[in-house]
């Protein structure tokens, strides 16, 4: 007996899927039948073909493979009856896809049934084609497709024009011909043909502007004699929903005007009336009314300004809003983040609410009250619309909090009024939810603290308390070692108590703690770890007297596993012993980060290497230089260089230059100051100042007459690559001015080339103790390079040491210096050192050489500072 | 556009009716629906009907023991799409004669051709169920 003559065989199988236990039971019946189906194939069983079929769909539908039945399809589609047909095209369309090449082999078949005689037939065919067809199916099919837009069925012509839509979006070219056809339909009073006809005009208008401006002109008018026509309708059983006329040709109609409405003012004005009488008299306590309210208010923000029907739209969201039901209000908030940008103090009125959304249990509201929230934002609310979500920080979930967090940090840094508040915010933020933090706002965090001298104490302070309490927040640990290791004094100390803080007593171990612990913990990562040993380092700068302790603690980190950590513990450790006397200077604070750079850099518009704006100097010294490395971007850790030759050391630190600002008026606190004190001329970065009224750390500057400190030489920029200056205290400085110094020597052979024309050498300075001469060569090769040779002699009676000689070039130039002859200039004109320069010019031919300089000397053990200007160079170097 | 498929689904998680109206292979369809019906299934009544999923968004209600679940583009009307799964429901209410999932799963042709009738090609064609219904019945009625 063949298995499959039985007709509930389908639902035999049917039953035996649902009574499998398990998932391999099941695959088992699955195969049994696919074989059983496949063997029927083969034998080319006519009778229970569709039978057949209709299990592949069920199989396919449960998610295995059925592509064997794909020619099932193809010869039920061709058999003659009505039944086996359908299942056909059923199949046919659940079973194939456009992509598949079987498809071609239904055109033919399809072309024939388009001219079927039986019009259920033609519907059949125009289904499916409409449902799948490919490019050039559609190509080869479309003027049948036109011919029955006008067919006298009004199924056919329904169905005819959503099989329309498919062409024109699969072949746009073919959309003029249906322009006509569709303009025909929306006079229909069919629904079903208006709705589909009206679809069909949709999307006409999106692919064709042409279309767009002919029905601009032409189906206005009759759009909206429709729409009033349906609106006003009496009750129809057909096509009721809820006691409201066919919302669905309500929707449709609304999408279409709000299409033809869009940039047009005269579409626009047509419809105004349609809209308030629309927007006013549906009912809103059934969902087919919210529907179509729903879709008035979007039609109306979207077209041409009219003041009176925004604000009776803004009305609807606002019932919206309140509104009981999980669903509309979902709806309201989505359209409300859309009228923000057309009315956004009609929106505000609405934040409480709004701010009430965040708070819902729905996470779906809860996402879109908090987007809408954050657009709402401006300076006015910033302080209790933040103060609100980050109370729901605390009580959030998990998933929510990422998002929440993002959002409060970007609103606290575009919004914040003063610096108290914000440091304020993050703070609360980090230690609610430091781990989703990201780093740069961390970074962010830190520049903002740097710039604001006078809540450093405060910030350290806060920043000690919320790591007792909080410390597994990673970015927490982060920002709190980073300043406890900065301003450690002024929290043992208590500097700088701001009103509302209570008064706290740290003393020098417990801050030495903090960072310990830090890096003990095991779940701390390696830059946490890298940055607390930093702190120890210049803590113990800091407090001599937990020296042997910190020395403990960096010893033990000699071993670590972390090429990184172990490095900076053995590089810690020899400062510690081997180089006291230079250990303070290092570790001075740190001066201020430049903000506007910072976020420049951060948005990807700054290079990193040189730094940006108005024409910074680069300084360059002849010395090689150690920086202690910040907790920021660039961490550079040089390897400790002991000689004191300045032999350079390999990194070229040319272009990790900053700029120094030495403008008067620069408000940029926290810097300069102290003259070098160490007598190697190498390891100590100098920030010089200019003021003579400054007090300076160690030795006194003697600042020859000759200077000109007042002119701001270059901008300062951007400090993210360290330079361990040796800021001194917080206090604002005016017109300071720092030059960092980095090394950047160049090794490069010491013999200046000599061919090439000849300048004349000048005196680049001469005061009334030292002389400085030029000389220039160029080499023929390129002629932006141009080596100078100085030579310096000493006018004097006093035998100078410890000659260091530095320069500065405007940004266009680039500077070399090679190691000098000697440091010792010997008196009286007796002997002179030389040195020699090379500088690029690379707007050579434009513009001359300029160059600051700066020379400094010890006589008898004290120190002497010279500065000048040379601006004699002969033109065309 | 519009409409990108339309599933049955019932309380454990097994697909009832699946109708996609975008290409998708068989396993992002199985994936999907994987993930879309936890998502559905975990929430509960009070939270809201509409779901984001990926550039799309899902309208799902629950009728018995059978969820509905409609995937639609970001800029569809939701509470429109709510109303379309209720008139599909009514449909089938009507022809089955109170319909439930034995019914749609016995006879799935009918349910797909009372969804084609409804739907073509991602848009809504047909909204009166006597419009709908009378092909199948002229269809029953003659084999």
């Amino acid at each position: 007996m063949n298995p499959f003559s039985s007709g509930t065989r389908l639902r035999d199988m049917i039953r035996a899927i649902r009574a499998c236990k398990t998932a391999a039971e099941e695959r088992a019946v699955v195969r049994k039948e696919c074989a059983a189906i496949r063997a029927a194939i083969n034998e080319n069983d006519q009778e229970y073909r569709h039978r057949n079929l209709a299990k592949l769909m069920f199989i396919h539908m449960l998610g295995y493979p059925t592509h064997f039945g794909q020619m099932e399809c193809l010869k039920l589609i061709a058999s003659a009856g009505f039944p086996e047909k359908r299942i056909g095209y059923l199949g046919l369309m659940l079973l194939l896809d456009e992509r598949q090449e079987v498809l071609m082999l239904v055109t033919n078949s399809l072309k024939q049934d388009l001219n079927h005689t039986n019009q259920y037939i033609v519907g059949l065919a125009l289904c499916a084609l409409g449902n799948i067809c490919s490019a050039e199916m559609a190509r080869d099919l479309a003027p049948e497709v036109e011919k029955l837009l006008q067919f006298r069925d009004p199924n056919i012509r329904k169905k005819a024009a959503l099989c329309s839509i498919r062409i024109i979006r699969k072949v746009p070219d073919l959309a003029e011909n249906f322009i006509n056809p569709a303009a025909a339909l929306l006079k229909e009073k069919h629904h079903g043909v208006l709705i589909t006809g009206v679809q069909l005009c949709t999307d006409l208008c999106k692919v064709s502007s042409e279309a767009l401006e002919y029905f601009r002109k032409k189906c206005t008018e009759v759009l909206v004699k429709t729409l009033k026509d349906v609106a006003n309708s009496p009750y129809a059983p057909e096509y009721d929903v809820g006691g409201i006329t066919d919302p669905f040709l309500h929707i449709r109609l609304l999408k279409f005007l709000r299409v033809l409405g869009q940039g047009d003012a005269d579409a626009s004005d047509t419809m105004n009336d349609i809209l308030a009488q629309v927007a006013t008299k549906t009912e809103s306590n059934k969902n087919a009314g919210n529907a179509i309210l729903y879709e008035c208010v979007e039609t109306i923000m979207s077209i041409e300004d009219n003041g009176g029907l925004r604000v009776l739209a803004i009305n609807i969201l606002g019932r919206f809003l309140s509104n009981r039901d999980n669903n509309i209000r979902y709806v309201a908030l989505n359209m409300l983040m859309k009228a923000i940008s057309v009315d956004a103090q009609a929106v505000q009125r609405h934040r409480a609410t709004i701010l009430e959304c965040v708070k819902d249990s729905d996470a779906s509201i809860r996402k879109r009250a908090l987007e809408l929230v954050y657009l709402l934002i401006n300076e006015s609310n910033v302080k209790p619309l933040t103060k609100e979500l980050i109370d729901y920080l605390e009580v959030s979930d998990q998933e929510f909090k990422g998002d929440l967090t993002a959002k409060i940090c970007s609103i606290v840094e575009k919004f914040s009024p003063e610096k108290i508040w914000y440091i304020d915010q993050m703070l609360k933020v980090l230690s609610e939810a430091g781990n989703f933090v990201k780093d740069e706002v961390c970074h962010a965090l830190i520049v903002v603290i740097s710039n604001a001298p006078d809540l450093h104490g405060y910030t350290v302070r806060a920043l000690y308390r919320a790591f007792q309490a909080s410390s597994e927040q990673e970015s927490l640990v982060r920002v709190a070692v980073w300043c406890i290791g900065e301003y450690g004094d002024m929290l043992v100390k208590n500097v700088g108590m701001l009103d509302v803080e209570d008064p706290i007593t740290v003393t020098e171990s417990d801050a030495v703690d903090v960072a310990e612990i830090a890096i003990k913990r095991q779940s701390s990562d390696l830059t946490t770890k890298a940055m607390a040993l930093i702190a120890l380092l210049k803590l113990s700068s800091r407090f001599p007297s937990c020296s042997e302790r910190i020395r403990d603690i960096l010893v033990q980190q000699k071993g670590s596993l972390v090429l990184e950590l172990q490095q900076r513990s053995i590089e810690f450790n020899s400062i510690l012993e081997k180089h006291r006397n230079i250990r303070s200077a290092l570790v001075e604070r740190m001066p201020v980060l430049d903000e506007a750079t910072f976020s420049g850099r951060r948005a990807g518009s700054v290079p990193t290497t040189v730094s940006s704006s108005t024409g910074a100097t680069l300084k360059v010294p002849n010395g090689v230089v150690k920086p202690t490395a910040a907790p920021l971007v660039d961490l550079l850790d040089l390897t400790s260089d002991d000689v004191p030759a300045p032999s350079s050391s390999g990194a070229d630190f040319l272009n990790d230059i900053l700029g120094v600002d030495l403008s008067p008026a620069s408000a940029h606190s926290g810097t300069s100051q102290a003259a070098k004190n160490g007598t190697d001329v190498l390891l100590d970065i100098l920030s010089i100042g200019t003021p003579p009224a400054q007090s300076i750390s160690s030795t006194p500057d003697i600042f020859s007459p000759s200077q000109n400190q007042k002119t701001p030489v270059a901008s300062l920029d951007a400090l993210l690559t360290p330079s361990p200056v040796s800021a001194r205290a917080a206090s604002p400085q005016a017109a300071s001015s720092i030059i960092d110094l980095l090394d950047g020597l160049g090794p490069g052979p010491t013999v200046p080339e000599n061919n090439g024309p000849a300048y004349p050498s000048i005196v680049a300075f001469e005061s009334s103790s030292l002389r400085i001469m030029f000389d220039f060569s160029k080499s023929p090769a390129n002629p932006q390079i141009t080596v100078i040779k100085a030579t310096f002699t000493n006018l004097s009676s006093n035998v100078y040491a410890d000659f260091v000689f530095q320069a500065a070039v405007p940004k266009f130039l680039q500077l070399h210096l090679d190691p000098a002859s000697s440091n010792t200039l010997p008196a009286s004109g007796s002997g002179n050192v030389t040195q020699t320069l090379r500088v690029t010019n690379s707007q050579h031919g434009k513009k001359s050489l300029v160059m600051r300089i700066r020379i400094a000397y010890k006589i008898d053990g004290k120190d002497v500072l010279e500065e000048g200007q040379i601006n004699g160079f002969p033109r065309d170097l | 556009m519009g409409i990108r498929f339309i599933l049955m689904v019932n309380k454990q998680g097994q697909t009832r009716l699946a109708q996609y109206y975008e290409y998708l292979t068989l396993e992002e369809r199985r994936a999907l629906e994987g993930e879309i019906v936890r998502k559905c299934l975990a929430r509960t009544e009070q939270q809201c009907s509409f779901v984001e999923h990926r550039n799309y968004k899902i309208v799902y209600r629950r009728y018995a023991s059978l969820f509905f679940l409609v995937g639609v583009d970001n800029d569809e009307n939701e509470l429109a799409i709510l109303e379309f799964i209720h008139l599909l429901v009514e449909t089938m209410d009507r022809h089955f004669g109170n319909v439930c999932e034995l019914d749609i799963m016995f006879h799935l042709e009918k349910a797909h051709f009372m969804l084609e009738e409804m739907v073509m090609n991602g848009c809504i064609v047909e909204t009166s169920k006597a419009n709908i219904l009378a092909p199948i019945q002229l269809m029953e009625k003659s084999s």
